[in-house]
C-alpha cells in the first residue's frame, strides 16, 4: 500500500473565528486564487453550499460551472471537511474522494489560527492505476496516450 | 506536470509489468528479467524510464543494484498541492487583512 503524507498548512489571521470561517466558506470567491480555476472562462463565484452534502463548485463568467467536491462535515465556526474530487489532471471525478479538513482555532477575540489538512492523496494515484487497468484494449487509453505523446512531441 | 510523466511511463504494458514486479518488494534487474519475456538490457531500460518518471528508486546492495517502488513517486502531485494550499491560504489571509484595514 502506497501512501502519500497529507499536505498540512496553517496560517494565523487577524479576525474572529466566526469571521474567518465565514470568509473561508461563504465568500470563497473573494480570496480563491484566480489562477486556480478549473474553468475556461474567468471565475465569477466559488460556492460552498453551507450544509453536509452541499456542493462545492465554481461558476465562471460565461455561466459554465465546474464541481470541485462536496461538504463532508459542516461545524461552523470551528471545523469544515470538504471532499476534493479533482484528479491529478484537474478533472472532476465523482468516484475520487480526497479530504480537505479546515480547523478554525480562536486564539483571541480577534485572532484565529487556521489549520488545513489535505489527505488521502494516494487515492489520486490509485485511481489513475485503475483507469490504466481498465482501458488496456487496443484503441483504448493506450491509443489515446500515444496520440497525446505525439501531440506533445510535435 | 510530473504526474503526467508517471502516467505516460506506465502506459507501456511491458514497463507496467516491470513496475508490477516491484509491488512485492525490492528486486535486482536480473530477477525481474528472469520473470519477463524481454532481455535484461530491455528491463534496465524500462527501469530507467520508471526512475526518471519518479516511480521507482534504486540502491546498491553489495555488488548489485536493487530497484523498488518509490514511495514518494506519486508525490509530485503532493508537492503541487502543497504549493497550491500555501498560495491559497496566503490569499485568504491577505483578503481578511485588507478587509480589516478598510473596515
Amino acid at each position: 500500500m502506497i501512501t502519500i503524507a497529507p499536505v498540512r498548512k496553517q496560517v494565523t489571521v487577524a479576525a474572529s473565528q466566526q469571521r474567518a470561517f465565514a470568509l473561508f466558506t461563504t465568500e470563497m470567491s473573494r480570496w480563491w486564487p484566480a489562477t486556480h480555476s478549473i474553468l475556461k472562462s474567468p471565475l465569477k463565484q466559488y460556492i460552498v453550499e453551507p450544509c453536509v452534502g452541499g456542493r462545492w463548485y465554481a461558476v465562471a463568467e460565461d455561466g459554465s460551472t465546474g464541481q470541485t467536491g462536496y461538504v463532508i462535515e459542516w461545524q461552523p465556526p470551528q471545523r469544515l471537511v470538504l471532499a476534493w474530487q479533482l484528479s491529478g489532471d484537474w478533472q472532476f471525478d465523482p468516484e475520487l474522494v480526497t479530504e480537505v479538513e479546515v480547523r478554525f482555532i480562536a486564539e483571541s477575540a480577534s485572532s484565529t489560527r487556521v489549520e488545513l489538512e489535505h489527505r488521502n492523496l494516494q487515492r489520486m494515484g490509485e485511481k489513475a492505476m485503475q483507469i490504466r487497468g481498465m482501458v488496456d484494449a487496443p484503441g483504448g487509453w493506450t491509443a489515446i496516450l500515444e496520440h497525446f505523446k505525439k501531440c506533445a512531441a510535435g | 506536470m510530473a504526474y503526467q510523466a508517471a502516467f505516460l511511463a506506465l502506459a507501456d504494458p511491458t514497463r507496467r509489468q516491470v513496475f508490477e514486479q516491484l509491488r512485492h518488494g525490492p528486486k535486482p534487474v536480473g530477477i525481474i528479467a528472469a520473470q519477463m519475456p524481454v532481455s535484461r538490457p530491455a528491463v534496465s531500460q524500462h527501469l530507467g524510464v520508471l526512475k526518471k518518471a519518479g516511480l521507482v528508486a534504486d540502491r546498491a546492495e553489495g555488488t548489485r543494484r536493487v530497484y523498488y517502488i518509490d514511495p514518494q513517486g506519486l508525490a509530485s502531485i503532493r508537492m503541487w498541492l502543497d504549493q497550491f494550499w500555501e498560495d491559497a491560504l496566503r490569499a485568504f489571509k491577505a483578503e481578511l487583512e485588507n478587509e480589516e484595514s478598510n473596515g
